[in-house]
């Protein structure tokens, strides 16, 4: 069982003893049910995880206890909440080793810490001409907001290549697209349909070796393996709290100070300036620059709980667990008589599976197993650029979580085993 | 076993996925349209042969789930030699059809599809092809996609 802590004590990973599995999943009540009449089993981490019972409990707390807005009243739970909040700012830069708490900007999600990079650090580095260089294994949310800002500058966008299935990038050609012209490197730590794990730190070592700024992606990361960003090396990276435990609309924008320094604000409003005339106004410095309005203050509390939450289990221990689900699962679907494509690397993969069934549509795969209760997700999970490059118009996928167990893959590949039987495939 | 599954995917609905009717293009057609699910990146061309009032012929090419596949299917097959307005009707049948699961007035074999209103997050698998059909009727050149209507 894993149990509150308060914001100001850290947990350590205690390295020596191993992981109470089953306890674990004993804190996350919605596990606990049946779906269709079946036990739930819950496949979708890709899309958000679920949230255990710290992170719930920190969230009615705040509410119950501290709820004010944050950096305007004087009086004491205006004081509370202030404190709660920066309080998670100082724990998120811990989490992923950045060198001040004013390296984080709160936002909702990994996508509006793209686009905030986009708008801002884009409006002032982003001229004619400029290359932008992706990857072809992107997010939507990582391609997207680069096509806007295309759009407005005539930069251009580029896509380093993904080698067919195996779901790999061609790091061997990757200097010579870092090239005089590009000016950012973006690029996802690990594909959300593919399942691929990227050398981050050796990707943003050759960018700073050409000049080029970097964004890392760290939304299939940040909570399941440890994260630093000074070894890493990037200059942005932004990631989500919903698919670390936390609640959605709390997300985190990381980004080295010098860089953060000139760059100008992303929304206006309050919070985010020194001083307003009718004419202008003058900006507080980052991260408040960069937050207008008034933020997703308990969001933030449950964000630190969620944190605290992960490094108790130990993010290692994590990694370790999702390597063997991901690891059982390919072993297991590549059994599987009657015909199925697999997608994403052999080994050193990442918790999840992407799958078609020879002759099953992804969505009778994801209705049929959905009565089973088996909760997968099918489409093209926002990688149509991916998806079409691989000549295909959506995919199954099964993402896997600490709580979840080799015992209900099995059942899974029992369900696949069905439905390829029910469609006669 | 499978007994919700059972009510969505009938015998009929199976055997026309497997087994589409009327599965080409054809290049004497007075008009046709596309259907686009954005959602599940179903994809459908639809054909008609249109002689004045009446529909001579229907066919439809595409890639898409085994609902989309057999309502296209059996759309082919259940408007020939029906009229504008006998389409239209159908239209209205078959919407009320996937969305309630009751049958009101004559649809014949399309009938199988009362099952898909328990499983909401189908219904545009099984409204697609019939979108599709309305465009091609209005002549509209642009493709129709469920997202632009409630169903
Ligand atoms: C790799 C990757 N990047 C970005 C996102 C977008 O995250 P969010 O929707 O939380 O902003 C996701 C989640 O779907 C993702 O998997």
């Amino acid at each position: 069982m894993i149990t509150e802590t308060s914001p100001q004590t850290e947990p350590e990973d205690e390295a020596e003893s191993l992981a109470d599995w089953p306890a674990i999943r004993g804190d996350f009540p919605i596990l606990d049910q049946q779906v269709h009449g079946q036990p739930l089993i819950y496949f979708d981490n890709a899309a958000t995880t679920q949230k255990p019972r710290p992170v719930l409990d920190a969230l009615s707390h705040y509410y119950q206890t501290d709820n004010a807005n944050v950096h305007r009243g004087i009086h004491e739970l205006s004081n509370r909440a202030t404190a709660g909040f920066e309080a998670a700012r100082a724990r998120a830069a811990r989490f992923i080793n950045a060198a001040q708490p004013d390296d984080i900007i709160f936002t909702r999600g990994t996508t509006e810490g793209v686009n905030l990079v986009a708008q801002t650090w884009g409006a002032t580095h982003i001229r004619e001409g400029d290359g932008i260089l992706l990857t072809e294994m992107e997010h939507h949310s990582n391609i997207v907001p680069w096509q806007l800002l295309a759009e407005r500058t005539g930069a251009k966008l580029m896509f380093l290549p993904v080698s067919g299935d195996v779901g790999l990038l061609d790091l061997n050609r990757l200097d010579e697209w870092l090239t005089r012209d590009v000016k950012l490197f973006a690029f996802t730590h690990i594909s959300n349909s593919l399942g691929t794990i990227n050398p981050v730190a050796d990707f943003c070592a050759r960018a700073r070796k050409a000049g080029v700024t970097t964004l890392v992606d760290a939304a299939q990361s940040a909570g399941h393996r440890p994260l630093d960003v000074q070894e890493i090396g990037c200059d942005f990276l932004a990631f989500s709290g919903h698919k670390m435990c936390g609640p959605t609309g709390i997300g985190v924008l990381y980004g080295r100070q010098e860089v953060l320094a000139d760059m100008p604000p992303y929304q206006g409003g309050g919070e985010m300036i020194l001083n307003v005339d009718f004419q202008r106004s003058t900006w507080k410095p980052a991260p408040h620059r960069f937050e207008a309005g008034t933020p997703d203050i308990s969001g933030a509390f449950g964000l630190h709980a969620a944190m605290d939450y992960l490094d108790k289990i130990g993010r290692h221990r994590i990694a370790e667990h999702d390597q063997e689900l991901g690891a059982h699962a390919y072993a297991r679907l590549s059994q599987l008589k009657g015909g199925i494509r697999l997608f994403g690397p052999h080994v050193g993969r990442a918790g999840l599976v992407s799958f078609l069934l020879k002759d099953v549509h992804a969505h009778d795969v994801v209705t049929v197993a959905d009565q089973r209760g088996v909760a997968l997700r099918g489409g093209h999970h926002c990688n149509q650029p991916l998806m079409h490059k691989l000549g295909v118009e959506s995919t199954a996928r099964a993402s896997f979580y600490f709580y979840n167990t080799t015992e209900e893959i099995d059942r899974f590949v029992e369900v696949l085993r069905e439905i390829q039987e029910f469609f006669g495939a | 076993m499978f007994d919700e599954l059972g009510d969505l995917y009938q015998q009929v609905i199976l055997d026309h996925c497997k087994h589409p009717r009327n599965f080409h293009e054809q290049g004497q057609a007075t008009c046709s349209a596309q259907g686009h699910n954005p959602l599940c990146g179903d994809q459908l061309k639809l054909f008609l042969t249109m002689e004045g009032d009446v529909v001579k012929d229907a066919s439809f090419v595409g890639s898409g789930c085994c609902i989309s596949k057999a309502s296209a299917s059996l759309l082919t097959e259940s408007i020939r030699g029906k009229t504008r307005t006998d389409v239209r009707q159908m239209f209205d049948r078959v919407h009320d059809l996937v969305m309630t699961g009751e049958v009101k007035g004559e649809v014949g074999k399309l009938a199988v599809f009362a099952g898909v209103h328990k499983f909401p997050a189908r219904v545009k698998c099984a409204i697609l092809a019939w979108h599709a059909l309305l465009a091609a009727l209005k002549g509209e050149g642009h493709p129709v996609t469920t997202e632009n209507d409630e169903t």
